[in-house]
C-alpha cells in the first residue's frame, strides 16, 4: 500500500503528463487542418499528371523505343524502396505502420533473391529499419530543420531517385508512404513508381482518344515522366504530413483520455486511505478515552 | 448553344483558376496556340510566356514558366508550378526576375534549351512591365 505521500506525487505526474499530451493534441489538430487543406489541394495535379501520362502510354505504338521510365529496364532484379516516415514520435501507430508494411515487403523481395535498396526519409523510419535491414540502406533523407515541405525538397528526392535509375542501380522503385483518408483512418501504401504502374490502365476506358502531340510523343514523355516522380513523391509527403498530424492527434486524444481515468482511479485510491488512516486514528483516541 | 468550355490551372499545392472561357491563348512549346471549342485533343508542353483566358465576363492573364497542358473532351487543364496572376507581380519583382535570369543567360554552361527558354521568359517579362 502507497502511502499518502506517494499517491499525491503519482497524481500531480500524471496530471502534468496530462497537460502535455492535451497541448500536443492541440498544436496537432490545429496542424492538421493546414495539412489536410494542402493534402487535398495537391491531389488534382498528381492526379491529372498522372491521366495524362496514361494517355500517353496508351497511344505509344513501339513500346521498345518508349522511354525506361515508364517501361522498365525489362529486368526485375534489384529493387529501391523509398520508405516517407516523420521526423517525430509521439504519433501513434503512423511510423510503425508503414514500417511494418515496408518489412514485409523487403522480406518478400528477400526471399524471392532479389536485390534490395532502401531510401529513408524522415529520421523515425530509418531508426525502425535500420535495426533488421541497416545493410540495405543506400541513403537517407531528413527534412527535420524544413518547417513545411515543398515542391523542391521532393525534386531534391525525386532527381535522386531518376540518377540512380539511369546508372542502372535498380529495375523497379517502390513507394512506402501513408495514405490520408480521414483523422482516423490512414492507409499505409506502397506505390509503384518506376515503372509507372499500368494497374490503373486495367479499367477499360472506352474512349480511345487519339491526341495531338507537340513536340512528339517521346519528347513529351522524356520531360514528363521525371516530372511525375517528383509529383508523386510530393504527394506522398503532403499525404505523410496530414497523416502524421491526424495520427497524432488521435493518439494525443486517447492519452489524455487515459490520464484523466488514471488521475480519477488514483484519487479515489487517495481519498479511501486518508479516511482510512483518520478512522484508525479515530478508534485509536475513543479506545483510549475509554480505558480511563 | 454555348461556345464555352472548361478551364483548370492546377499547381502543385493547389487548383488556381476553374473557369469557363471562349477563347485561351497559350503559349506552347513551338508557338503561340488559340484554343476554341471542340478543339481536338492534344498534350503539350509550355515555354515561358502569357496565358490569355477569354470569359464571357472579361480578359484573364497568367504569367506562367513552364507547364503541360492538356485538352479533351472540351476541357482544358494546364497543370504549371509557376502559374502567377498579372496583378499579382508588380514591377519590381519582375525586374529582379529578369535580372536574374539575364544573369543565368550569360553563364557559358546552359544549354541551347535552356537559353531558349530564358530569352522567352525575359521577353514576356519585359514586355508586361512596358
Amino acid at each position: 500500500m502507497p502511502s499518502l505521500d506517494d499517491l499525491k506525487k503519482r497524481i500531480k505526474s500524471v496530471k502534468s503528463t496530462q497537460k502535455i499530451t492535451k497541448a500536443m493534441k492541440m498544436v496537432a489538430a490545429a496542424k492538421l487542418r493546414k495539412a489536410q487543406e494542402n493534402a487535398e489541394k495537391g491531389r488534382p495535379y498528381s492526379q491529372k499528371m498522372q491521366n495524362i501520362i496514361l494517355n500517353l502510354t496508351k497511344s505509344i505504338n513501339d513500346p521498345q523505343n518508349a522511354p525506361k521510365l515508364l517501361v522498365g529496364t525489362g529486368q526485375d532484379k534489384t529493387y529501391l524502396c523509398v520508405v516517407l516516415t516523420a521526423d517525430r514520435g509521439l504519433c501513434g501507430g503512423f511510423n510503425s505502420n508503414i514500417c511494418k508494411l515496408a518489412k514485409t515487403n523487403f522480406k518478400k523481395i528477400l526471399s524471392e533473391g532479389k536485390e534490395l535498396k532502401i531510401i529513408t526519409v524522415g529520421t523515425k523510419g530509418l531508426d525502425q529499419i535500420k535495426r533488421e535491414y541497416g545493410k540495405y540502406v543506400t541513403k537517407k533523407f531528413s527534412f527535420k530543420n524544413k518547417k513545411q515541405i515543398t515542391f523542391s525538397e521532393a525534386e531534391i528526392i525525386g532527381n535522386e531517385i531518376i540518377s540512380l535509375f539511369k546508372d542502372n542501380q535498380f529495375d523497379k522503385c517502390i513507394l512506402f508512404y501513408n495514405n490520408f483518408k480521414n483523422v482516423i483512418t490512414q492507409i499505409p501504401q506502397a506505390q509503384q513508381i518506376i515503372p509507372a504502374d499500368n494497374n490503373s490502365s486495367k479499367e477499360k476506358e472506352d474512349d480511345p482518344t487519339s491526341y495531338e502531340f507537340e513536340p512528339d510523343e517521346d519528347e513529351i514523355l522524356e520531360d514528363l515522366l521525371p516530372k511525375n516522380i517528383s509529383t508523386q513523391i510530393f504527394k506522398a509527403f503532403l499525404e505523410n504530413a496530414a497523416s502524421e498530424q491526424g495520427s497524432r492527434m488521435t493518439a494525443m486524444d486517447n492519452a489524455t483520455r487515459n490520464a484523466g481515468e488514471l488521475v480519477d482511479k488514483l484519487t479515489i485510491n487517495y481519498n479511501r486511505s486518508r479516511q482510512a488512516s483518520i478512522t484508525k486514528e479515530l478508534i485509536e483516541i475513543i479506545s483510549g478515552a475509554e480505558s480511563l | 448553344m454555348s461556345e464555352n468550355f472548361v478551364v483548370e490551372i492546377i499547381s502543385p499545392d493547389k487548383s488556381i483558376l476553374k473557369t469557363e472561357a471562349t477563347e485561351v491563348t497559350i503559349p506552347s512549346y513551338e508557338g503561340q496556340m488559340g484554343i476554341l471549342k471542340d478543339h481536338i485533343p492534344l498534350i503539350t508542353f509550355l515555354r515561358p510566356g502569357l496565358i490569355e483566358i477569354k470569359e464571357s465576363s472579361g480578359e484573364k492573364k497568367f504569367f506562367i514558366e513552364d507547364g503541360t497542358v492538356e485538352f479533351s473532351n472540351n476541357s482544358l487543364l494546364i497543370l504549371t508550378s509557376t502559374a502567377r496572376g498579372l496583378d499579382t507581380l508588380d514591377q519590381k519583382s519582375i525586374e529582379s526576375i529578369i535580372q536574374n535570369s539575364e544573369e543565368k543567360i550569360n553563364k557559358a554552361e546552359i544549354s541551347d534549351k535552356e537559353k531558349y527558354l530564358l530569352s522567352y521568359k525575359i521577353d514576356t517579362l519585359r514586355q508586361i512591365n512596358k
